[in-house]
């Protein structure tokens, strides 16, 4: 029987200075129409996979920015790579290959990657 | 020819606009602005959106404007009290002249609002916690420093202070607070190119010509970050490092991070300048407690007041070219007025 509840919990709160942002500037550096998004979530609403299973890309988009990036690399594989996000985004990001640059991230072990 | 004397309160960019329309169409202006230069807030800031020009071009169109034998300009003084007769304003000013005038345009402008009142802010508290207009006076003085000297490398925005914020009693939009936000976190990354600028918004409102433009440009670019949150407080760490609260919004989560400065996007206000006047004149003030238009269609620089006109940031928080429209809306009021009236 357990008496005492002590057990760590990580606090809820995005901690920005500590968390790595590598993956991120990964795709910044590779594909700088990620730095447009602005997070309307336009591709979400249209998301193929989305309308069946919880996922969005527009919120791994702004994980990936604040480094919290564990969420964001077992959802990614949720995407089908079918290219409709790109079709309704409104700043030109070219969302399909941020998928396919994150992926590619999360595969590089000098990049920290969870 | 029309002819009338107008006198012409504040000596901002609406007021000399009034005054170097006024003049070229045969009025004759005295100008009075209360403190010892005209120009206004232009004059404090550096480079102006939405081209990023030197205000001084701006300014010396503006003395171009008034440099006209018509216009009497009497700086350093105010209007201390008015008498309204027979059509006939007389004014006296506090130095002791007295004018006769068939028609007044005020133009008394903004009031930055003062962000000591934003407390949890720590404006006037903490070190490297300075306001929009601060910033621009260290980019006129070509150094962005922290007050120990070194060189901010992150640096924090901070969106609508003052504004839509019922606890500061300011429920309206200053407007023109988010452009300059994001104009002022290019130019920081032009003075210091490896800085990270992280702009902390509610809203972006981007309404204006090439607003929007400006905005893409600054993440393109500059890469800008920009959270969505509303920062509720302002802490400092033993090392004097700024820490931010604020939820992330789109997250949904809050955020932690520690800044070597911040700016306050401090938002605009009726000025104290144009309260006085309002209290002369008997002027009606609206909600936001700027001077309330006569209508807001058709009729934004008449007031409730006989022969008297508003030009500006008097009315509302206006840019620059909001602004010298209006002044030219308000002196085709004027010579409008005069004419109907003509004796
Ligand atoms: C931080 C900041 C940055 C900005 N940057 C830009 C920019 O880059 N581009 C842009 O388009 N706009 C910018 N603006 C907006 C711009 O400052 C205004 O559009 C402009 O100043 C409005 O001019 P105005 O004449 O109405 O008011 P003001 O500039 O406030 O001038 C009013 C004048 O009236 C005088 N006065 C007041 N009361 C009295 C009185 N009772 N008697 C006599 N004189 C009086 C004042 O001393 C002042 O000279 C900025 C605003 C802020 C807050
Ligand atoms: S490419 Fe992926 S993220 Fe984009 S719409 Fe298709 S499934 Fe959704
Ligand atoms: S549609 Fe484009 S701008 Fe909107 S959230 Fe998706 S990537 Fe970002
Ligand atoms: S312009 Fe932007 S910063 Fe200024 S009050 Fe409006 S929303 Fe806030």
């Amino acid at each position: 029987m357990e008496k005492f509840g002590f057990k760590l919990s990580k606090p809820r709160v995005i901690d920005f200075d500590r968390n790595d942002k590598s993956v991120a500037e990964f795709i910044h550096a590779n594909e700088p129409s990620f730095r447009l998004c602005i997070e309307c979530g336009g591709c979400s609403a249209t998301c193929t996979a989305g309308n069946f299973i919880p996922f969005s890309l527009r919120e791994l988009h702004i994980l990936l920015k604040r480094g919290e990036t564990e969420k964001v690399k077992d959802n990614i594989e949720k995407c089908m790579l079918c290219g409709k996000c790109s079709l309704v985004c409104p700043r030109g990001v070219n969302t399909r290959n941020i998928i396919e640059l994150a992926k590619r991230a999360f595969k590089i072990p000098e990049l920290h990657a969870v | 020819m029309m002819a009338g004397n107008v006198v012409v309160v504040g000596g901002g960019v609406a007021g000399m606009e009034v005054a170097g329309q006024l003049a070229r169409s045969g009025c004759m202006v005295t100008l009075i602005e209360k403190e010892s230069f005209t120009g206004g807030h232009v004059r404090e800031w550096h480079h102006l959106f939405p081209d990023r020009r030197n205000s001084r071009e701006v300014t010396d169109y503006l003395d171009r404007q008034i440099d006209h034998d018509n216009i009497t300009l009497m700086a350093g003084t105010t209007i201390a009290r008015m008498e309204y007769g027979k059509k006939v304003f007389t004014v006296d000013t506090d130095n002791g002249t007295s004018l006769s005038a068939d028609a007044v345009v005020v133009a008394t402008g903004f009031d930055l609002f003062r962000s000591e009142r934003k407390e949890e802010y720590g404006y006037g508290i903490y070190d490297n916690v300075i306001t929009s207009a601060d910033l621009e006076a260290m980019f006129r003085n070509g150094a962005i420093k922290r007050t120990d000297g070194t060189t901010p490398e992150k640096i924090g925005i901070v969106h609508c202070v003052g504004s839509r914020d019922e606890k500061a009693g300011n429920i309206y939009c200053s407007k023109l607070c988010c452009i300059t936000a994001v104009k002022q976190a290019m130019e920081l990354k032009e003075h210091i190119s490896d800085a990270k600028v992280y702009c902390f918004y509610m809203d972006m409102r981007m309404g204006g010509a090439l607003y929007e433009e400006t905005y893409r440009e600054s993440q393109e670019k500059y890469g800008i970050n920009f959270i969505r949150g509303k920062v509720s407080e302002v802490g400092e760490t033993i090392d004097h490092k700024l820490i931010v609260k604020v939820e992330d919004t789109l997250v949904g989560r809050p955020l932690r991070m520690e800044l070597d400065m911040i700016v306050l996007m401090a938002g605009m206000e009726m000025s104290k300048g144009g309260v006085k006047m309002a209290q002369i004149f008997g002027l009606k003030t609206g909600e936001n407690r700027f001077f309330a238009a006569a209508d807001h269609h058709y009729g934004s620089n008449a007031s409730n007041v006989e022969a008297l006109f508003l030009a500006g940031s008097c009315t509302a928080p206006m840019n620059i070219t909001e602004t010298i429209s209006h002044a030219r809306a308000a002196a085709a009021e004027v010579i409008n007025y005069l004419r109907k009236a003509e004796r």
